[in-house]
């Protein structure tokens, strides 16, 4: 158990990871919250103060949620429907974050979800889950069920005139669901391929009508910023951004784990302190800061905050805050042969640079790796970094997040390479070992 | 073979038009449909895609096109517990390869097949979100976290009663 006002996020997070049920979870000030909003500011209010928070999607874009949430019309005149979308469908290679809020406390996702909805008046809300997430299914079902017993979610909640229903839909697999465009066609029974943008979902999402897409994370936290406020929520962070986040760490670390800390830790703190740093004879190479689908950073980057600004100058980006290791007797060609093959696997198929794209990248990655790789590889790569990877080319951002570990991997790992070009075999003798 | 029925059963259809209730038309529940299916009939057979095509007034080839689409709607049988192993970047890293050889050795199978007593399938599966415990992997609906080779031998092998 941690400090409520330092750790709201984890404050229900109890060590052997047994869930919070609704008792436990009133008794340290859950729904308090909802008491104090519903019906007692305007969503226009609440909406201000989550501007005023600076909180960011915690999702991996950090795109500022008040500033999303402000472009859905209000009070327009329009009586039909809005929906609110929680985006539970953890995918991203290497993270593992929202997996420990659904198992360890499923209320506060919902609280968070009624204070969204309420303040953008939305009366339809969907949890969209991995189809893997079992027990985090089962959890939020009977969370649910325990709410509209206690007049929290359906209709009148708490006598006020606003009403919400909410459903968990599971899904049937694929990483593109995760993209908010994609998830929506997925919930309406479609494959899930990406949307153009504009329209964008705030204004014609779900069923073609005004929708929020947001993460667990993110929406975990709007219920504690509505109750201590906008300048609380902003202290808690360590440099420029706003609040905790749940850091991650796999790899041959000696203590992988998930921790909620201030955002903004130095990156040494998390990787040494809290993963306890390397395991016995393994040293660090490189590592992803956010996920499969961020550029790596090397020790050198150590020093640096882990904030979405000051990652993104570092060349990379935060994305989801939780970082694979690279160590040194693993092949860095291998590892990102590995999330090529992922994200080539993992293209919806719609566009042409990423269905054809990704899957000729992980040609030539195999071909490296394998010992059969030629001098002109390593320019074909940056060919495809340079086609695949820019912006516009692609119909999502898929295919661009997939090149971010493979250029980086060439600006920092060049000699590795040109090392297994030059020797044609792989010096680490290919792969991870258990 | 009453997975190759074309007709939806009671349960199933009652199961289906619960999900309709809430939603603006009937092919939009079609995912939740295939696997209110799947849970009844373990796959999605031809029949029983015709049967829920049918029964959301849509092309049956547009289901077809979204059963395909996601990997965890089954278009051929399964056995009776799937193993879906991760092969994401963490647990690559932490030797997944290995065990989908221990795994392979053990069942006599490889990737996307079944067991001669049905009793398993192995299919891989993307990053299951606890690389901190990898690598991992599910049998069923459980998570098995910090895996070793003999672990899944004896896992598998012990759960079997083996030859």
């Amino acid at each position: 158990m941690t400090d409520t006002l330092t750790r709201p996020l984890t404050r229900n997070v109890h060590p052997d990871r047994r869930p919070t049920d609704l008792a436990a979870y009133e008794a340290n000030g859950g729904y308090r919250s909802l008491r104090s909003n519903i019906g007692q500011r305007t969503p226009g209010e609440c909406l201000q103060i989550l501007k005023d928070s600076n909180l960011r999607g915690r999702g991996g874009a950090g795109f500022p949620t008040g500033l999303k949430w402000s472009f859905v019309p209000m009070d327009d005149g329009d009586a039909g429907p809005k929906y609110l979308i929680c985006n539970a469908d953890e995918m991203e290679p290497g993270t593992f974050k929202d997996r420990l809020l659904l198992e360890c406390d499923p209320h506060q996702l919902i609280e968070g979800m009624i204070l969204s909805a309420w303040t953008l008046q939305a009366n339809i809300a969907y949890i969209f889950i991995r189809a893997e997430y079992h027990l985090a299914t089962r959890l939020l079902r009977e969370a649910i069920a325990a709410c509209k017993e206690r007049g929290y979610l359906g209709a009148n909640i708490l006598g006020s005139d606003f009403s919400l229903d909410m459903y968990v839909h599971v899904s049937a697999g694929r990483y593109i669901c995760g993209e908010e465009t994609a998830l929506i066609s997925s919930l309406e029974g479609k494959r899930a391929n990406p949307r153009a943008k504009p329209p964008f979902p705030q204004v014609s999402g779900l069923w073609g009508r005004p929708t929020i897409v947001n993460n667990v994370e993110t929406l975990c936290n709007v219920h504690h910023i509505l109750e201590h406020g906008a300048d609380w929520f902003q202290s808690l962070g360590q440099g420029e951004d706003a609040g905790t986040k749940l850091y991650g760490v796999s790899g041959r670390v000696k203590n992988p784990g998930c921790w909620e800390l201030p955002i903004g830790t130095p990156i040494r703190e998390i990787l040494e302190e809290h993963a306890g740093g390397m395991e016995e004879g393994y040293a660090l190479r490189g590592f992803l800061p956010g996920g499969g689908s961020t550029d790596f950073l090397t020790p050198e980057h150590l020093d640096l905050a882990m904030d979405y600004d000051t990652i993104g100058k570092a060349g990379s980006r935060m994305g989801t805050g939780t970082m694979i290791v690279l160590d040194d007797r693993t092949c860095p060609i291998g590892f990102i042969l590995n999330l090529t093959q992922f994200f080539a696997q993992e293209s919806c198929g719609f566009c042409t640079p990423c269905r054809d794209g990704l899957p000729w990248s992980a040609q030539v990655l195999q071909a490296i790796e394998n010992g059969e790789g030629r001098a002109g590889d390593l320019d074909t790569l940056a060919y495809q970094i340079d086609y695949i990877g820019a912006i516009g080319n692609t119909h999502c951002a898929l295919a661009p997040g997939a090149m971010e570990p493979v250029q980086s991997a060439l600006k920092y790992f060049r000699e590795d390479f040109e090392a297994h070009i030059e020797r044609g075999a792989c010096p680490y003798h290919g792969r991870g070992a258990l | 073979m009453d997975e190759l029925i074309p007709v939806l059963s009671d349960s199933e259809i009652a199961a289906i038009d619960a999900e309709i209730a809430h939603v603006p038309y009937s092919a939009a529940v079609a995912i939740d449909a295939l696997k209110i299916v799947q849970e009844h009939r373990g796959w999605v057979s031809d029949e029983s895609l015709k049967a829920v095509a049918r029964h959301l007034e849509m092309p049956a080839a547009e289901l077809e096109g979204v059963a395909t689409f996601y990997n965890l709607i089954f278009r051929r049988p399964v056995g009776e517990r799937v193993i879906l192993l991760c092969n994401s970047i963490t647990c690559w890293i932490k030797g997944c390869e290995t065990l989908q050889a221990a795994i392979s050795d053990e069942l006599k199978i490889g990737l996307g097949e079944t067991t001669a007593d049905n009793g398993y399938t192995l299919l891989p599966v993307t990053c299951l979100g606890a690389c901190d415990r990898a690598p991992v992997m599910m049998v069923g609906e459980e998570l098995h976290q910090d895996l070793t080779e003999a672990g899944v031998r004896s896992l598998l092998g012990g759960e079997q009663g083996d030859d």
